[in-house]
C-alpha cells in the first residue's frame, strides 16, 4: 500500500496541544505525518509549504487555533488569507489542492487531530504519490 | 562544526514499548551533526539529568537534543540541566516522540521510523541554533482580580495583604456573589451572612484595594507583567462619593422589579441596592425599568435625595489600569428553571430552584427565614427536593457532576425539617457524593436522625393540580413507581459557568473546556494557572466547587500572583523576530502584519526594526517578509527547511 509523507505544521498553542492530548488520550492514527511546531500558525511561509512538496511531501497539514482564539489575536486569519492565495499558486503548478489542508484544532480536541490524521492519510492514498518534475517547484 | 548530542528516553515502557529507542539513537549518531547519543530509562528522573550533564563535559557536547515527552512537560527541566553543565538554555531542544509518537502508534515498526524522522527534524533546527539571552522586562505589581464573589474577595484580601495594590472588579453593584444569597453553609451551618460580610468590608476598607463595582471589564491588551486593561465603569445615576447610603430614594422609588438576589422571590425599585449588607452601600437606578428613564417623568427620587447625589445626566465612564497579573473569578449561574421541560419549564410557581430556597430559608430572605412557597405564602407540609436536575444528564442537558448538591439539598431537607417540624421532606437522587470534611457524617445524621426520606431515582415529570405540585418518579431500589402531591418542590439544577464568561474568555484570550468553565494549565499540577502566563484562576468559574475549595483555590491563585510580584523582573522568551538590514527593503510590510506594534521603520536608514521588548515571537511578520529580511532567531527560514527535509526523511 501507498504510505504518503506528510508534513504538519502546527501551533503551539491549540493543534500542537491538541495532538498531545490525543497523545495522553492515547488515540490511534495513521503514523504518517511528521509534526513541525510553530509559535503561530502565521508563521508558515508559503514557501515552506512549496519546499515541502519539492521535497517529497504528498500532502501538508496546517493547524493554529479556531478562529477568534488565536494567541496572537488575529495570526489565524493571515494564514487563512494565505492558504487560499497559496491555493490559486498550486492549481498552476499543477498540484491537487487537496494536496494542503487547513485545519483549526483546539488544545481540547486531541480527537479531532487523530480523526484528521486518519482522514487525510486515507485521501492522500486515494490521490496517490505527488509526482513533480524537478524545477517545477520555485526553490 | 557544533557537536550534538542526542539523548532518547525510554520513559518506562511508555516510549520503549513501541518505539526501538536504541535503534533511534543508533540512528540518531549517524546524523548530520550528531556526535554523541545514548538511550535510558528515564532521562526526567535526576540520573538521567545527570547523565546529560556529564556527557556535555565528556563529549564535549555544544548542544543536547531530548527525545522524550512533549517539550511542555519537561523543556524548562532539561534546559535548566544542559546550563548548570555550561551550555546555553536555547542550545537544548526536545523531540517529541512519546505525546506525538509512541502514544498514538502501535506498529513498533512504522512508530520507530517516525520516531527517528522526528529527532532528524530537531537536529536540523539544533544546528543551527544561536544561543540566546533571555529578555528581561520589568513587572507592574498591581493584579487584577475579575469577580466579587469569596474567590475573587479572598484572593484580592490575601494579595492586597502581601502589601500589592490589587483592583477588584465586579459587574453587579456589591460584592459578595453567590455566598451572599445564602442562608447557612454545610457542613457546620454556620451563617453564611456572618462569615462573608466581614470580608466584604475588609475588601471595602482595605487600602490596597481599589474596588470597582458595577463595572465590566472591555479590552485586555498585553503580556505576563504589563497588561494594559481598560474597564468599564457603568453610570448609577448616583453620584457615590455623595451618596451617604440612607436609603429614602429606595422607599420612595414607585417601580417594581423582580429581585434577582432574591431569585425573584421579592420586587425592589429601579433605584436600590441589592441587599442591605451591600458593599459598596449604595445605589444604582436600573434605567430600563426607571419610570423616569422611560416616560420623562417621576424623579421622585431626586427630590427626595436631601443632599443631592442622584444624577441622571450621568454617563458610562472608562479607565484603563495597567497590571502585572490577573485572577478570573467570574464564578456560577445555576441551570435555569425554565430550560427544563420535564419540570415545568418556569411555569409552575412552587417549583423553585435551590438558590430560591435559599432565600425563603436566610434570616434576611423575602420571608424573614419563614418557609413559604412562593404562589400562596403556605408552609409547605410536603415537600419534594429533585437532585441532578441537569446535571449528569449527557443526552438532554449537562454531563458533569455539579457536585455540590448533594451536600446543599441535605442541608436544605435538614434545615426545613428544623423550622417545620411535622413536615416530610423527600429527596430524589441517583448518588449521594459526600467527599468532603465532615460531609459524610452530615449526611448520615439527617438521613438517620432527622426523618428525611432518601428516594433512589430519577424524577420524570412535575406538573400542578390545583394547590399541588404533583412529582412522578421511581424509586430504584424498590422498582416502584412514586407519586407525591407536593406543597413545594426545589430542584438542585446544574451548576453552570456564570453567563458573562464567554464573553470575557474571548477578550483575555484565555481557554475555556467543552462546558464553558475556564481551562487550568494542568488538571492536577497547575490548578490555579490558565496556560496563558500571567492568568489565573480562582473558584467555581473553574468547574463546580463548594466554598472551602473555592477559598482554598482563590489563595492558591493569590500565591501565585504574590510569587510573580516578589520577582525583580520577568524573562522574555528571546526567540522572537530580528532584521537583516543588508537585505531590507524598506517596504513596511512587517509593520503592518504586526499585532503588537513592535514592528517599526527606522528612517535614517530606510529599514524596519523590532522592538524586542514588545515582540511576542509569533513569527507573522517574518511569513510576511518578501525578501527574507525578517527571520526569527533559532526559527529561520533556512532552519525550517532543513526540518521539513528532515521531517520526510532526509536528503
Amino acid at each position: 500500500m501507498f504510505e504518503p509523507r506528510i508534513v504538519c505544521f502546527l501551533c503551539k498553542w491549540c493543534t500542537s496541544a491538541g495532538a498531545d492530548l490525543a497523545g495522553t488520550s492515547r488515540l490511534q492514527y495513521m503514523p504518517n505525518g511528521v509534526n513541525i511546531r510553530f509559535m503561530c500558525s502565521s508563521r508558515v511561509d508559503p514557501e515552506h509549504i512549496l519546499w515541502a512538496f519539492h521535497e517529497g511531501a504528498d500532502g501538508v497539514l496546517v493547524g493554529g487555533c479556531h478562529p477568534g482564539d488565536c494567541h496572537y489575536k488575529d495570526g489565524n486569519y493571515k494564514t487563512q488569507a494565505r492558504m487560499s492565495l497559496l491555493n490559486r499558486l498550486l492549481k498552476d503548478f499543477g498540484i491537487d489542492t487537496r494536496r494542503l489542508r487547513l485545519e483549526w484544532i483546539s488544545a481540547a480536541e486531541g480527537m479531532k487531530f487523530a480523526n484528521i490524521m486518519n482522514d487525510f492519510t486515507e485521501e492522500m492514498r486515494s490521490i496517490g504519490p505527488l509526482e513533480i518534475s524537478p524545477g517545477e517547484v520555485a526553490r | 562544526m557544533k557537536r550534538i548530542g542526542v539523548f532518547v528516553c525510554h520513559c518506562g515502557n511508555n516510549i520503549a514499548g513501541t518505539v526501538d529507542v536504541k535503534r533511534v539513537a543508533r540512528e540518531a549518531r549517524e546524523m548530520r551533526g550528531v556526535t554523541f547519543a545514548l538511550d535510558y530509562i528515564y532521562m526526567c528522573s535526576e540520573p538521567g539529568q545527570a547523565l546529560v550533564r556529564e556527557k556535555i563535559k565528556e563529549e564535549n557536547l555544544d548542544a543536547v537534543i531530548i527525545a522524550a515527552c512533549s517539550p511542555t512537560l519537561h523543556e524548562s527541566t532539561f534546559r535548566t540541566a544542559a546550563s548548570e553543565a555550561g551550555l546555553n538554555p536555547w542550545q537544548c531542544e526536545i523531540a517529541n516522540i512519546r505525546e506525538q509518537c509512541s502514544w498514538v502508534h502501535s506498529d513498533r515498526e512504522k512508530a520507530t521510523a517516525k520516531a527517528i524522522k522526528i529527532v532528524g527534524t530537531i537536529v536540523e533546527k539544533t544546528r543551527l541554533n544561536e544561543s540566546l539571552e533571555p529578555i528581561p522586562v520589568s513587572i507592574t505589581r498591581k493584579a487584577l482580580v475579575i469577580g466579587g464573589g469569596i474567590a475573587g474577595i479572598q484572593a484580592s484580601l490575601d494579595i492586597a495583604d502581601s502589601g500589592h495594590k490589587v483592583i477588584l472588579v465586579e459587574k453587579e453593584p456589591s460584592i459578595g456573589g453567590h455566598m451572599a444569597q445564602l442562608s447557612e453553609t454545610f457542613p457546620t451551618l454556620d451563617c453564611s451572612q456572618c462569615i462573608l460580610t466581614p470580608k466584604m468590608v475588609a475588601v471595602g476598607k482595605h487600602p490596597n484595594i481599589e474596588l470597582m463595582t458595577y463595572s465590566e471589564i472591555e479590552q485586555v491588551s498585553g503580556y505576563v507583567g504589563n497588561f494594559t486593561v481598560r474597564i468599564k465603569r457603568k453610570a448609577p445615576f448616583v453620584d457615590w462619593s455623595a451618596c451617604t447610603g440612607c436609603g429614602i430614594c429606595m422607599e420612595k422609588c414607585p417601580s417594581k422589579i423582580p429581585s434577582l438576589f432574591d431569585r425573584e422571590l421579592a420586587t425592589h425599585g429601579a433605584i436600590y441596592v441589592p441587599f442591605p449588607q451591600a458593599v459598596p452601600n449604595k445605589p444604582v437606578i436600573e434605567k430600563d425599568s426607571c419610570i423616569y428613564f422611560n416616560t420623562g417623568k417621576c424623579r421622585l427620587c431626586e427630590k427626595v435625595c436631601e443632599i443631592g447625589a442622584i444624577n441622571f445626566e450621568q454617563e458610562d465612564t472608562f479607565v484603563e489600569e495597567e497590571v502585572g497579573a490577573i485572577i478570573t473569578a467570574t464564578g456560577f449561574e445555576t441551570l435555569p428553571v425554565n430550560d427544563l421541560d420535564e419540570y415545568g419549564a418556569g411555569e409552575v410557581p412552587d417549583v423553585i430552584d435551590g438558590l430560591a430556597f435559599e432565600r425563603l430559608l436566610s434570616a434576611s430572605g423575602p420571608t424573614v427565614g419563614e418557609i413559604k412557597r412562593p404562589s400562596d405564602g403556605m408552609i409547605p407540609r410536603e415537600i419534594v427536593f429533585v437532585q441532578c436536575s441537569g446535571s449528569r444528564d449527557p443526552e438532554r442537558y449537562k454531563p458533569y457532576c455539579s457536585k455540590i448538591c448533594c451536600m446543599y439539598t441535605t442541608k436544605h431537607a435538614l434545615l426545613y425539617k428544623h423550622r417545620v417540624q411535622d413536615g416530610q421532606p423527600y429527596i430524589f437522587y441517583i448518588d449521594i457524593r459526600t467527599g468532603g470534611k465532615g460531609y459524610e457524617e452530615f449526611y448520615h445524621n439527617a438521613q438517620e436522625e432527622e426523618g428525611i426520606i432518601y428516594l433512589r431515582g430519577k424524577v420524570a415529570k412535575i406538573f400542578r393540580d390545583g394547590k399541588k405540585t404533583i412529582v412522578w418518579g421511581t424509586d430504584t431500589l424498590t422498582g416502584r413507581n412514586i407519586e407525591i402531591a407536593a406543597d413545594l418542590v426545589v430542584l438542585a439544577t446544574a451548576v453552570i459557568p456564570m453567563y458573562s464568561t464567554a464573553e470575557l474568555v474571548k477578550k483575555l484570550r484565555i481557554q475555556t473546556g467543552p462546558n464553558g468553565f475556564l481551562s487550568e494549565a494542568h488538571p492536577k499540577l497547575r490548578p490555579v494557572e490558565s496556560i496563558n502566563s500571567g492568568f489565573y484562576i480562582a473558584g467555581a468559574a473553574q468547574g463546580p466547587k463548594d466554598i472551602p475549595e473555592t477559598v482554598a483555590q482563590a489563595s492558591g491563585a493569590a500565591c501565585k500572583v504574590i510569587s510573580l510580584f516578589s520577582r525583580n523582573h520577568l524573562e522574555q522568551d528571546p526567540a522572537i523576530a530580528w532584521v537583516d538590514e543588508e537585505l531590507c527593503g524598506g517596504c513596511r510590510i512587517c509593520i503592518s502584519v504586526c499585532p503588537y506594534d513592535a514592528r517599526e521603520f527606522d528612517e535614517e536608514n530606510g529599514t524596519a526594526t523590532v522592538n524586542e521588548a514588545l515582540c511576542e515571537g509569533c513569527g507573522s511578520c517574518v511569513a510576511a517578509c518578501a525578501c527574507g529580511a525578517t527571520q526569527q532567531r533559532n526559527l529561520s527560514d533556512s532552519q525550517i527547511k532543513s526540518m521539513v527535509t528532515a521531517s520526510l526523511g532526509g536528503e
